[in-house]
C-alpha cells in the first residue's frame, strides 16, 4: 500500500515540500529560521522515543543520555580522526543504538514503572561515565568542540544553511519512520504494545523485536544528539541531562503516542511554547506591570503557564495534540454540516 | 467537538497576536545589548539579583544621558539555564540588533562559542565558562572579564598559604561538585600541589549536592585538612557550611570559589552568625559602601521610590553592576573610536581590549584586558563573615599567574 492512498494527501505533502523547501527559508528572517531549527532537532528526537514508547509500549527515561552518546562518538570521529559528518553522524547513530539495545535489556524482564527506573538507571551510568572518562570526554570540562559541516568544500554554518542541513535529516526521519510502521517490524512493534503475550503466541520474537525497538530509537536519539553537537558547534554532555529525557517524554505524551504526526506536534509545542509566551508577555505584560517587575514576572508566570497549558491540552484531548488536529480536521470535512 | 476547536482557534490567534506583536527597535542613537538571565532555572538565586543590578547600573547611565550619548538598551531573555533556549536567545538579541552579549551559564557559554565567533560579536563570561578563554587569540570573541575557575584556584592556594604560613607539608581538602565546572581547576591545584609540596585530597560531591555528611566527616576526622578549598554551586554552598560546622570544622580554614559566596548561601546555612569566620571569594566588590551604589540610590530617592529590594544582597547585585559597568565601558571605547556611531561587534571587541584602570569607586578589580588576555588579569578579593556580615580580607590580587599562563597556552595548542 502506498504511504499516501488519496491523490489529495499526495499534494499535501507536495505543497508542504515546497513550502519547507523554498518558501520558508526564503521567507522569514534567520532568527525565526533559528527557531525551526531547533525545532528540526526535537522532531527527530521525539519520533525516536515515540517508535520505543508509543508504538512498542516501553518506556524509556534514557532518552537524553543515548543523545550525548551519538553527540561524544559524533565528536570524537570529527576531532580525532577528521571524519566528515556523513561518517561522524551514522556513527554517532550507530553507537546510540548499540549502547541503547544494552540499556534495553531489562525490558525482556520488566515492564512499566519498573522497567522506567532501570532506564533511569541507564541515564545515570552513561552521564557519570562520560563525566568522568576523559578518554571520552576530552578533558575535565567534558565537551569538544566540533569543526563546522563541510560538504563538498561548502561549510554550513548560518541558520539558513544549518536549516536545509537539518531538513534532510527530518525529512529521513519522518520517512523512514513512517516505511518503518508499516514493515514487518513494525507490525511487531506494535503487536508487543497491545499485548505481549499475544504476539509471542503468533510468532513475533520478543528478545528480538524489543531490543530492535531500543536500537532503533536510540539510534534515532544518537542522530539527533550529532544533530545538536554540530549545530552548537560543540558536544557538552550537560545539555543531554535528565530533564531533556522528560522534555522528549512530555514532547511525545503531549502529541500523541503512537503517531508520527503527533510526535511532530509535540517536538513543536514543547520547543515553541516557551517562546510564543515570552513575546506575548512582552507585548502586553507592560501593559499590567512596571517594566522592572515584568522582568521577573515573565519567566516565572512563562513556567506556570506552560504547565497549565500541558495540563489544559491534556484534560482536553488526553490523546494528544494528534487527535485534536483529527477532531479538526473531520470538523472542517463535513463544515459546515454537524455530521 | 465544538469546544476544542474554538479553544484551539483562540490559541492560535493568540500566538499570532503575540507574535506580530513587538515590532522593530527604532535605532535612533541607541546601542543595543543583549543579556541573558536565569531568574528561574537551576542557578535561578543568582539571577534575580544580579539581572536587576545590571539593569540598575543601565538605567543610572541613561539617566545621565547614555554612553558617549547613546542611550542603551538592554534586552533580557531568560533561559533557565537550558541550552537551546540560549542559543533562541541569542538569536533573538542578533536581530534586534545587539552588539554585544552578556553571556550566562557554562554550558551556554560552551554553546554560543562558535556562533559568536563567526558572527564576530562579542560575549562575555564572567566566572563561568571555560577558563581556557582567557586566551583572547584562541577565543577572539569570548570575554570571561572576571576570575576564571583556573584563577579562583590558584588563588584559592595563596590564601590558603597565606593563612597557614606556608603550604609545604600542608593537607589541603579540595571540596568540589562533580560537574565539568567543578572538576576544571584540577589540573591547577595538582600543579601547584607539586610545586608547593602540599598534599591535595579531592572530595567530589555527586549532583544535585544536597548531601555531603560523609565528605565532611572525612575531612575534618579521617584526612584532618588543614585548610578546605570548596567549588559548590546552588543549593550545594550552604550544605557544606552546614555539615562542616557540624562535624566541628572551623570555618575559618575554608574559602569557597565565587559562586559559593553569596548572602544567600549563607542565609540557607543558618544565617550569619552560624557562619562567623567563613572565607568567601569574591570578583566583584561585597557590601553597599560604593560610589555607584550610592547613586543608584539616589536615582530611585529623586523618582520617589525605595531603592529595590535586591540590592540588600551585595554579592550578586553588585556583580550585576560589574558587568554592566564593563560591558558599558567597552561600549564607551567603542564610541570614542568611532564617533560616528554604529558601532559593531568588532567595535565592541576592540573596546573590551582598550578596558585599563576602570575601577568604579573600587567595586571592579584593576582590570587589564588586552587582545591576548580576555580575563583581565584574574583578580579576587577575599571577603569573611564576622559579626554578621561580609569583611574584606584581603585587596585585590592575583596568583600563581606563570602556572596559569602554561596551562592556558597549553589549552591552546591542543587543537
Amino acid at each position: 500500500m502506498a504511504l499516501y492512498p488519496l491523490p489529495v494527501a499526495r499534494w499535501a505533502v507536495g505543497a508542504i515540500a515546497v513550502f519547507f523547501f523554498l518558501v520558508l527559508p526564503l521567507a522569514v528572517h534567520e532568527y525565526y529560521l533559528s527557531i525551526v531549527n531547533l525545532v528540526s532537532i526535537a522532531v527527530v528526537g521525539a519520533l525516536g522515543l515515540n517508535i520505543l514508547v508509543g508504538y512498542t509500549g516501553q518506556i524509556s527515561i534514557g532518552h537524553g543520555a543515548f543523545m550525548s552518546v551519538g553527540a561524544y562518538t559524533a565528536a570524537n570521529f570529527a576531532v580525532r580522526l577528521g571524519a566528515p559528518f556523513w561518517i561522524a553522524l551514522p556513527a554517532g547513530g550507530l553507537m546510540a543504538a548499540l549502547v541503547g539495545g544494552i540499556v534495553g535489556i531489562p525490558s525482556l524482564r520488566i515492564k512499566g514503572l519498573y522497567l522506567a527506573i532501570a532506564t533511569l538507571a541507564g541515564q545515570l551510568i552513561i552521564e557519570w561515565t562520560i563525566n568522568h572518562v576523559t578518554w571520552i570526554s576530552g578533558g575535565v570540562q567534558a565537551s569538544i568542540e566540533v569543526p563546522r559541516p563541510d560538504l563538498f568544500g561548502y561549510t554550513i554554518a548560518t541558520q539558513r544553511q544549518m536549516y536545509f542541513f537539518l531538513l534532510v535529516f527530518v525529512v529521513l526521519a519522518i520517512v523512514g519512520t513512517m516505511n518503518l510502521l508499516r514493515s514487518r517490524i513494525g507490525r511487531a512493534f506494535i503487536a508487543i504494545r497491545d499485548q505481549d503475550i499475544a504476539a509471542e503466541i503468533i510468532g513475533i520474537n520478543i528478545f528480538r523485536y524489543k531490543l530492535q525497538a531500543f536500537a532503533i530509537s536510540s539510534f534515532y536519539a544518537g542522530v539527533t544528539g550529532v544533530l545538536y553537537t554540530y549545530y552548537l558547534g560543540i558536544a557538552n554532555y550537560e545539555q543531554f541531562q535528565i530533564t531533556v529525557s522528560i522534555d522528549y517524554l512530555a514532547m511525545i505524551i503531549i502529541g500523541g503516542l503512537g503517531s508520527v504526526l503527533g510526535s511532530i506536534f509535540g517536538a513543536i509545542f514543547v520547543t515553541l511554547l516557551p517562546i510564543v509566551i515570552r513575546l506575548g508577555m512582552e507585548a502586553f505584560g507592560g501593559l499590567f506591570f512596571s517594566p522592572g517587575a515584568v522582568l521577573n514576572i515573565i519567566p516565572n508566570l512563562r513556567l506556570i503557564l506552560f504547565g497549565a497549558l500541558i495540563i489544559f491540552f491534556l484534560v482536553v484531548e488526553p490523546e494528544g495534540l494528534n487527535r485534536l488536529w483529527r477532531n479538526v480536521r473531520s470538523y472542517f470535512r463535513v463544515w459546515p454540516f454537524a455530521y | 467537538m465544538r469546544k476544542p476547536v474554538s479553544v484551539l482557534i483562540g490559541f492560535l490567534l493568540l500566538a499570532a497576536a503575540a507574535l506580530a506583536g513587538p515590532g522593530p527597535a527604532a535605532a535612533q542613537k541607541e546601542v543595543v545589548i543583549g543579556l541573558q538571565c536565569d531568574r528561574t532555572g537551576a542557578t535561578q538565586t543568582v539571577g534575580v539579583k544580579l539581572c536587576p543590578g545590571y539593569h540598575d547600573y543601565v538605567k543610572l547611565v541613561n539617566s545621565k544621558g547614555g554612553v558617549e550619548g547613546y542611550k542603551i538598551k538592554a534586552i533580557e531573555i531568560d533561559h533557565e539555564y537550558k541550552v537551546p533556549q540560549a542559543m533562541e536567545a541569542y538569536e533573538r538579541h542578533k536581530k534586534e540588533g545587539a552588539v554585544l552579549i552578556g553571556i550566562y551559564g557554562t554550558p551556554q557559554t560552551q554553546a554560543l562559542t562558535q556562533k559568536l565567533t563567526e558572527d564576530r560579536i562579542p560575549g562575555t563570561s564572567p566566572g563561568f565558562g571555560t577558563a581556557a578563554a582567557a586566551d583572547g587569540t584562541k577565543y577572539p570573541y569570548i570575554f570571561p572579564i572576571a576570575a576564571t575557575y583556573w584563577s579562583q584556584g590558584a588563588a584559592a592556594v595563596k590564601f590558603a598559604g597565606d593563612q597557614m604560613g606556608g603550604l609545604k607539608g600542608k593537607k589541603i581538602a579540595y571540596l568540589f561538585f562533580d560537574n565539568p565546572a567543578g572538576r576544571e581547576p584540577l589540573p591547577i591545584l595538582e600543579d601547584l600541589a607539586a610545586k608547593e609540596g602540599f598534599q591535595l585530597k579531592v572530595f567530589a560531591v555527586p549532583p544535585p549536592g544536597i548531601e555531603m555528611g560523609a565528605q565532611a566527616l572525612d575531612i575534618a576526622q579521617r584526612y584532618r585538612a588543614d585548610f578546605v578549598i570548596t567549588h559548590l554551586f546552588g543549593r550545594s554552598p550552604s550544605v557544606s557550611i552546614k555539615e562542616l560546622k557540624r562535624v566541628g570544622y572551623p570555618l575559618r580554614k575554608v574559602v569557597a570559589f565565587v559562586w559559593g559566596a553569596s548572602e544567600a548561601d549563607i542565609e540557607a546555612a543558618g544565617g550569619m552568625a552560624q557562619a562567623e569566620g567563613y572565607n568567601a571569594m569574591q570578583f566583584a566588590g561585597v557590601g553597599p559602601d560604593y560610589p555607584v551604589l550610592n547613586e543608584i540610590r539616589e536615582m530611585y530617592k529623586k523618582e520617589g521610590k525605595e531603592p529595590p529590594k535586591e540590592m540588600a544582597s551585595t554579592v550578586f547585585y553588585n556583580r550585576g553592576v560589574l558587568i554592566a559597568a564593563i560591558h558599558l565601558e567597552a561600549v564607551r571605547n567603542a564610541l570614542k573610536a568611532k564617533p560616528g556611531g554604529n558601532i559593531t561587534g568588532a567595535d565592541v571587541k576592540a573596546g573590551f581590549e582598550k578596558i585599563k584602570g576602570f575601577t568604579l569607586g573600587g567595586l571592579v578589580p584593576p582590570l587589564e584586558i588586552s587582545a591576548s588576555d580576555h580575563e583581565g588579569g584574574g583578580w579576587v578579593q577575599i571577603f569573611t563573615v564576622k559579626n554578621g556580615k561580609f569583611v574584606k580580607l584581603t585587596e585585590w590580587y592575583k596568583a600563581y599567574p606563570d602556572v596559569l599562563a602554561k596551562h592556558i597556552k597549553e589549552a591552546s595548542a591542543k587543537k
